[in-house]
């Protein structure tokens, strides 16, 4: 039998501190402790979670059992040749950063932040900057581990009807304990960056559409408060991996180096309403005014391009008590007047977002629940105090749905119900597998409850 | 589940023919709320109550309750539980009395304090122990600014209101970290049919002014709310007045 696993009732949150509720919090460090936990996790079930950067819900399981996978920690297997590794759900991918650059190696896909874990990878299946050219994680997944509420692992390789169930399926299959992983070859850790500014929305949308086939990275940060003739204003950073002779000849001796440096984080209880309609407008006025109108080839460290707000640990911490929430949709490619709307009421309504993202995206991902599309993504972080902020989302959601776009689970905290199904078509299939695989509901999440996923259509 | 801005998908309402009840209600129906439980004493305003509710869109449903009747809140209650999660529990019943005739009738005045207070307490703890179970929710206790201090006026009531509100703080303080969130609401003179032919004191609010407070409350997680806000202010004011000048204050 296992040895004793800590287990203790707390109040659990997502990134975005919003909605907390109470659970039961076990941690295995083993397989045999996880299945146990499974078995044991009780008549509310239970929901695996990985470093809690899911905005929302996803990872809480009020009344039940959240099961923290991160203790599940191992990288069993690189094959620095092929380029694959195989390791435990709990890996960060900021670990496997840190094992794999020195062996010429990345990610093959990143969020903007390294601090998600593998199966929380393959559970929200993220994006990152490089989805017009790679798709989604899960792609890059060949086969994984999964611990399903029967308490048996199986092996599930990719294209099957249960790998493309969980990759998306916001850990509600099971519980991934180990993943096989395909990585991409880099011959250093710094980046080539260009950057350009663009004045307006359509300015945006113009150079990303004519540019972007050009770079493996892609991204700009938009200014949601600029309006009138500004109005998504934006600033575009694309790059790929600088090659070794792009360095200078110092950096050519320790072309992998990767140590990013941390701020120190802010204290735990700062007040509500730091980030003010005008402090905001003025951080984004400089942001803007700063980025060079054209710049070519600049090299950037991996940390700066990719996880900037990684260098503050807890930085969701400047909303204060109150929390925020993270909007993120998609609309398709000829719905450009959506996207167009509903930045212009965000614009209008002058929320205060700062980290405001606009990116188009590669092909759709397999995962049913998967969130890609081809088009266009745009993501934005507003304090939950603001007030009418769930009105103003509400009719958003309306554009986005009725535009046949969606918007992202894994930064959910307040979707409507009803708008699920529509948004994601594949949801009948997810919930008979669902009710094959796991009968009793033993993997729940209040992601699961608040949007009905237990019920058919 | 509640969202991110705190508004619960079903509610369930003790006193469910309360004015500032079904304000809330309403309000949060327009939201998320799809599921409503009124419970109170079977009447045909309780079924018209839940009937108008459902011409909004809710699932609405009456179960009898009687706050006088605290042996059979736990199965009253365990079987709204039983259906499902209850996101918010809004206790809401209470008497105001008649002064000047409670004096003289202790029997009546009893009954004041024991749909106040005690039966406040039964099913405050009920509800409380089935919401720490389900790890979530809110319980928002009806309080009133007359439980602040209390006057010569409406001693009776206030004094129920008082005990009332010391009991909800302190269960508020013992389920905090259980996930179960503890809202104590003191309204002022709310304009309803139980206030009706009294005279209209300053500050006097309206059950919709009441039920907007609420949903503030609740997306701020607060675990105090004066409606208005500013009778916070005047109550810390009135609170250390002397006595001499208190009881000859026309309030």
């Amino acid at each position: 039998m296992a040895a004793e696993t800590a287990s203790e009732t707390v109040s659990v949150t997502g990134w975005g501190r919003t909605a907390p509720t109470a659970a039961r919090v076990i941690r295995p460090r083993t397989y045999p402790e996880a299945v146990a936990a499974v078995r044991d996790c009780g008549a509310r079930g239970g929901i695996p979670r990985g470093l809690g950067r899911a905005y929302g819900d996803a990872a809480q399981n009020a009344g039940g059992t959240v099961i923290d996978v991160t203790g599940l920690d191992r990288i069993h297997v690189v094959d620095a040749d092929a380029g694959v590794v195989l390791c435990d759900a709990g890996v960060s991918l900021h670990r496997l950063m840190e094992v794999l650059l020195p062996l010429g190696w990345f990610v093959p896909v990143t969020p903007g932040t390294r601090y998600v874990t593998v199966g929380g990878a393959i559970a929200a299946d993220i994006h990152g900057k490089n989805h017009h050219v790679s798709g989604s994680f899960a792609r890059h997944v060949t086969s994984f581990e999964l611990l399903t509420a029967d308490g048996t692992v199986r092996t599930v390789r990719q294209g099957s009807p249960l790998f493309d169930a969980t990759a998306g399926g916001m850990g509600l299959t099971g519980i991934v304990l180990t993943a096989t992983v395909g990585l991409q070859p880099v011959e250093t850790s710094l980046m080539s960056v260009d950057t350009e500014r663009a004045a307006d929305l359509d300015d945006l949308m113009a150079r990303l559409t004519a540019g972007d086939h050009r770079y493996r990275y892609s991204v700009a940060w938009i200014d949601l408060l600029a309006r009138g003739a500004a109005t998504g204003r934006a600033v575009l950073t694309r790059g790929d991996h600088a090659p070794l002779d792009a360095l200078p000849a110092r950096a050519r001796r320790t072309p992998l180096s990767f140590r990013p440096s941390r701020l120190p984080a802010p204290p735990a209880f700062l007040p509500d309403g730091l980030l003010t309609r005008t402090g905001v407008a003025l951080f984004n006025e400089l942001w803007y005014r700063r980025a060079p109108r054209a710049r070519t080839g600049e090299l950037q460290r991996l940390s700066a391009f990719f996880h900037p707000l990684d260098g503050v640990p807890h930085w969701n911490r400047v909303y204060g008590r109150g929390g925020f929430v993270q909007y993120q949709f998609v609309v398709g490619h000829g719905r450009e007047d959506a996207l167009r709307r509903i930045v212009q009421r965000v614009s209008a309504r002058r929320c205060p977002s700062f980290l405001a993202v606009l990116k188009r995206f590669g092909e759709a991902d397999p995962g049913w629940l998967s969130f890609p599309r081809p088009g266009w993504t745009l993501a934005l972080d507003i304090p939950a105090g603001l007030p009418g902020l769930g009105v103003l989302l509400d009719e958003l959601d309306e554009e986005v749905a009725a535009a046949g776009g969606r918007v992202y689970l894994a930064k959910d905290s307040r979707l409507r119900p009803d708008l699920l199904a529509a948004m994601y078509p594949r949801l009948d299939d997810f919930r008979a597998l669902r009710a094959e695989l796991d009968p009793r509901g033993v993997f729940v999440s209040d992601l699961a409850r608040r949007l009905n996923f237990q019920e058919p259509a | 589940m509640k969202d991110a801005f705190g508004l619960p998908q079903s509610l369930l309402v003790l006193g469910g023919t309360s004015e500032i009840a079904l304000a809330t209600a309403r309000r949060l129906i327009a939201r998320r709320t799809r599921t409503v439980w009124l419970a109170g004493r079977p009447s045909p305003a309780l079924e018209a109550a839940a009937a108008e509710l459902r011409l909004l869109g809710a699932d609405a449903h009456t179960v009898p309750f009687d706050a006088l009747d605290p042996g059979a809140h736990e199965a009253v209650l365990g079987k709204v539980f039983a259906e499902g999660d209850v996101d918010l529990v809004l206790l809401a019943f209470g008497v105001l009395g008649d002064q000047a005739h409670d004096e003289r009738e202790p029997a009546a005045a009893v009954r004041v304090a024991q749909t106040n207070y005690t039966g406040a307490v039964s099913a405050g703890l009920i509800a409380a122990r089935a919401l720490q179970t389900q790890g979530h929710g809110s319980l928002v206790v009806l309080s009133s600014v007359a439980g602040e201090r209390a006057r010569r006026s409406n001693f009776i009531y206030g004094s129920s209101k008082a005990g009332l509100d010391a009991f909800a703080q302190g269960l508020g303080d013992a389920l905090h970290g259980t996930g179960v969130h503890v809202m104590v609401v003191r309204p002022g003179f709310v304009r309803t049919k139980m206030t009706a032919g009294l005279p209209q004191p300053p500050l006097a609010t309206t059950p919709e002014a009441v039920a907007t407070a609420v949903e503030l409350g609740l997306r701020r997680r607060s675990e105090t709310v004066w409606a208005p806000g500013l009778l916070r202010v005047a109550m810390s004011a009135l609170r250390h007045v002397p006595r001499g000048v208190f009881r000859r204050l026309p309030i």
